[in-house]
């Protein structure tokens, strides 16, 4: 498949691609955009993958703390006490 | 029961104060993202507890200079970020600067892969590779786009407040998250490119269906 196009003018819209994808732009160039995706194949495929590259990361399963990471963190700050306390609620 | 220190007013009263109760609340109700943040960018479970502990230790010490201007997480997440940053500089001390400007050349924007992934993340769980893949993809982002992306996309901080932890503009914090978005996208295409060979859908399919 052919690179986006220097003649369709893919370049000037490409660096607003994310804030179109956010939903930051205003109208106008909202609008602009809308047109040019609407007549660029290559463009409607960043765009499309570009936000589901954003939605992979979103939906990957955050790593949790893990339990004897958070005690070494409570005892250097030298906060045990609490985290007895802690455990106790979360475990309720 | 209601957690202690619920309104964040109150919380950074009590610490203020010195109330190790309210530290312990702190550390109780942030950790958990500030590792989160700190694993994405550091990248090694061991490093990404330095910068757990060393956020917290500088934050119980420094919290007299809070000035509430930002909400107390973007505060943390800003420590965390520059000692994240802090630790992949002495790592790799020819990397840029935080405060340099992320100037890429101008064949940076021009996507190469044009491949529809015929793939919905809506509809799939995600396997392992792909993980490791993805995993791949943010290992290769410079830092500072690093930084922004997971503090934008994955941690879910609006533009202003990732600007605020980077301490640079709103506008450069965009930039620096939209180039960091196009070259993972750009690594994920290449994934899915190979995959489509394997099967006419492409995607996660084996092409039994």
């Amino acid at each position: 498949m052919a690179r986006t196009d220097e003649r369709n003018g893919c370049r000037q819209f490409l660096a607003f691609f994310s804030d179109y994808i956010d939903g930051e732009l205003e109208a106008a160039l909202c609008q602009e955009i809308e047109a040019h995706l609407a007549a660029c194949e290559n463009c409607r495929l960043v765009v499309d993958t570009l936000r589901k590259t954003i939605l992979l990361y979103q939906m990957s399963s955050p790593p949790e703390l893990p339990a004897d990471v958070e005690e070494r963190l409570f005892k250097v700050l030298d906060l045990e006490p609490y985290l007895k306390h802690h455990r106790a609620h979360k475990g309720t | 029961m209601e957690p202690r220190y619920a309104d964040e007013r109150d919380l950074v009263t009590a610490l203020k104060a010195g109330d190790r109760a309210a530290c312990a609340a702190m550390v109780e109700r942030f950790s958990p993202r500030i590792y989160r943040l700190a694993l994405k960018l550091v990248r090694d479970p061991d490093e990404a507890e330095d910068v757990l502990q060393e956020t917290f230790i500088s934050a119980c010490e420094h919290v007299s200079q809070f000035e509430g201007r930002s909400s107390l997480g973007t505060w943390l997440y800003r420590i965390a970020t520059n000692a994240g940053l802090m630790h992949l500089r002495r790592r790799q001390p020819d990397t840029v600067s935080m405060n340099d400007p992320v100037e890429l050349e101008e064949g940076e924007f021009v996507p190469r892969q044009l491949v529809d992934w015929g793939w919905n993340p809506e509809d799939h769980a995600l396997n392992e590779e792909l993980k490791r893949v993805m995993d791949e993809a943010i290992a290769m982002l410079p830092e500072t786009l690093r930084a922004a992306f997971v503090l934008r996309d994955i941690e879910g901080l609006s533009t202003a407040e990732a600007a605020e932890v980077l301490g640079i503009t709103e506008s450069a914090a965009k930039v620096r998250l939209h180039r960091a978005r196009m070259r993972l996208r750009e690594h994920l295409s290449r994934y899915f490119a190979a995959h489509q060979v394997a099967g006419a859908n492409g995607g996660q399919r084996d092409g039994t269906d």
